[in-house]
């Protein structure tokens, strides 16, 4: 079995906060992380390579600096790294970042199965996974937080919806998206570890993928961000004071008075 | 489209001003530059340096626009690359996407149409809803909470919602009737299906969006949406293509009262059998029976967080909960520990909810679980560390031991 596991290396966006006095953000270093999320499809598709056999190729779109998280990937037990980098892919929403993906997979060829992480922490958009798996015409199921068996060409999966669970099978090759319900990562192997330092990683540019220049970078994006501004957090709140008795006895009060209670 | 999506880059370091570049995008006009630092803050990735005249490292830069909208002397420019302009012309109509399973229509479809049906007049155009399915009733609803018309597709293949299946009928309809503006609720089935439908048409698409306005000059959709975990505001529109899409949570928008002397058309269409091959199988559907009471629902809810401590102690939670006949919430780190279900998680990966009063017990407040509660119309924080962020944005607030003050409370209300 081949696996695809497409991983993003997103900021660490916990360290990113507001000053309340300039209200401009402030840093503490910003620092790069592997998706928190990628990490459960990174996990998933070694153990399915553990069970059925075969290699998982982990497929990267980003700055020349996601070379480390790929890095990273191999010593968890990734075989393959795929960095796509090119000034052509600056400026994409999902749509063109969809595209450039999917570009990647053809030029990969020989796969059974997609995985990617549910959403990332920086964007929590959730549409590369379906986006992607629409443009390659396969098959999609969202939110798996189980793999159950793998067999005559079809994967059949336990996923999550608002309402409880569904079990589904659906035709190899597919696009899964992995909910952090479906396993537990594994931390670095020594031998992983070792690989991973002395791994090289192919960098692919817009030309290796053959990608149409109107689909990929601000070209092909259909969106665009227009203004960005600090949220305001309007609240006419009141700390009660006084002793435990005194403030518990106030609160009952303003409660019955907004006729809340 | 998010922010963040947008970090791609370039393989060796560039001299910024110069330019060759068909998607060449960002610069520091050197003229206007007073060198006064206030974009350097302002970066999310840390990418500028202030000497005389500002810097960016452009490699890594995502085109996010924070330091332009930083810099008061309009000296950061942001370049559009034109992409190929689509006709733009010949799409008319908001859609809405109401969502259903086994017949029965979700709120989200009622909430987004009372927006949707402002937004429709301020463009002075019509609202449509549109329903997948098999035997829904109240269709008729449809139109009392603002459509004037329902496009509605009856089969059995639509009665439980699979993400391609409905991906290929919406994207069907769409072309046929051409509506400017589609606009679905991030439900689980939306934030799957939506992206496929957006992926046909080759257009896009903003998730999550907590506001929607209407730019009449250009008669733009401008979707607003939190990014960076929510410290963040960005604001999106989608210029050149068509349908504009967004998703929006539920319970963002207000669902408005129906109005039964509204009147509507609604418009049976074809399902398409042919044009659709499914190649996912739904083999069973187990329903989360622990959700007794939908916490999406109540009027009151009572969370619990990390400062409760352990397991057991969030029985203090569920007595005060009982003597206000409310339900029962959580924070994520208490899901984490396995203290209780994830159907009871409130926040940015949990439910967003939008209750009468939320009394949040040792809950620190993180942007991500404020963004599930944040317009709870009246927030009680009980927390014994005063910093504590869920402060700002509450109501009442109570800097003190929890395991004092919340059974005081239960106490004092059973008596009341």
């Amino acid at each position: 079995m081949n696996i695809i596991v497409c991983l993003k290396q997103v900021p660490g966006t916990t360290q990113v906060k507001i000053d309340p006095q300039t209200n401009t953000l402030i840093r503490t270093g910003i620092t790069s992380v592997l998706n928190p999320f990628d990490y459960y499809a990174l996990e998933e598709g070694i153990r399915l390579k553990e069970r059925y056999g075969g290699k998982v190729i982990v497929l990267s779109m980003g700055p020349p600096e996601a070379v480390t998280m790929l890095k990273e990937a191999i010593s968890l037990g990734a075989d393959e790294p795929v960095l796509l980098s090119d000034r052509e892919f600056a400026g994409s929403d999902t749509l063109a970042t969809s595209y450039t993906l999917s570009q990647a997979v053809r030029k990969i060829g020989n796969y059974d199965l997609i995985v990617c992480g549910r959403q990332t922490l920086d964007g929590d958009t959730g549409q590369v996974g379906p986006e992607l798996a629409q443009m390659l015409g396969l098959p999609f199921v969202a939110y798996v937080s189980k793999v159950e068996e793998i067999a005559n060409g079809t994967i059949r999966v336990q996923r999550m919806v608002d309402e409880g669970h569904e079990t589904i099978e659906a035709a190899l090759p597919a696009v899964i998206t992995v909910t952090k319900e479906i396993n537990v990562p594994r931390l670095p192997s020594f031998r992983g570890l070792v690989k991973a330092r002395t791994a090289q990683i192919p960098v692919w540019t817009a030309a290796d993928i053959q990608a149409d220049k109107a689909s990929i970078g601000r070209a092909g994006s259909a969106t665009v961000v227009v203004k960005t501004f600090v949220p305001e957090r309007v609240r006419r709140g009141q700390v009660l004071s006084g002793t435990a008795e005194e403030q518990v006895a106030a609160l009952i009060v303003k409660l019955k008075e907004t006729k809340v209670v | 489209m998010s922010l963040d999506s947008r970090l791609r880059g370039n393989d060796d370091a560039r001299i910024i001003g110069s330019s060759n570049e068909a998607n060449m995008a960002i610069r520091v006009d050197v003229q206007k530059c007073t060198g006064c630092g206030s974009c350097a803050p302002a970066c999310p990735f840390g990418l500028i340096t202030v000497n005389d005249t500002a810097s960016i490292r452009e490699e890594a830069c995502t085109l996010c626009g924070a330091c332009r909208d930083a810099c008061a002397f309009e000296a950061i420019v942001i370049e559009a690359a034109a992409p190929a302009a689509v006709s733009v012309d010949g799409y008319q109509g908001i859609w809405v996407f109401a969502e259903q399973r086994d017949g029965k229509l979700g709120s989200v479809g009622y909430e987004l149409l009372t927006r949707g049906r402002e937004l429709a007049d301020t463009l002075k155009t019509e609202l449509s809803a549109v329903c997948l399915g098999h035997n829904v009733s109240d269709v008729n609803k449809l139109i009392e909470h603002g459509a004037d018309k329902v496009f509605f597709i009856d089969n059995d293949s639509l009665a439980v919602p699979m993400e391609d299946l409905y991906a290929a009928q919406m994207a069907d309809l769409i072309r046929k009737h051409k509506p400017e503006i589609v606009l679905a609720g991030a439900t689980s089935l939306g934030r799957a299906f939506i992206p496929k439908v957006a992926a046909i048409l080759k257009t896009g698409l903003t998730a999550d969006c907590t506001s929607l306005d209407i730019d009449m000059d250009r008669r733009l959709l401008m979707q607003t949406r939190p990014a960076f975990g929510g410290n963040l505001m960005a604001t999106i529109i989608c210029e050149h293509k068509r349908p504009q899409m967004a998703t929006v949570r539920p319970r963002v928008f207000k669902r408005g009262a129906a109005d039964s002397s509204r009147k509507g058309q609604i418009i049976k269409a074809d399902f398409d059998k042919a044009a659709v091959t499914s190649k996912t199988k739904l083999l069973n559907f187990m329903e989360d029976l622990s959700r007794k009471v939908k916490i999406e629902d109540a009027d009151i809810i009572v969370s619990g967080g990390r400062g409760l401590g352990k397991a057991e102690n969030f029985k203090l939670i569920e007595e005060l909960a009982q003597a206000l006949g409310a339900a029962v919430g959580s924070s994520r780190p208490p899901v984490d520990d396995g203290w209780i279900p994830y159907s009871h998680q409130v926040g940015q990966t949990g439910k967003t909810v939008r209750p009468k009063l939320y009394i949040a017990c040792g809950i620190s407040g993180s942007v991500q679980h404020m963004a599930g509660m944040g317009t709870a119309e009246c927030i009680v924080a009980i927390n014994s560390d005063a910093n504590a962020p869920i402060f700002e944005i509450a109501s009442y607030g109570i800097v003190g031991d929890l395991f004092k003050i919340v059974p005081m409370l239960t106490e004092k209300l059973k008596s009341a």
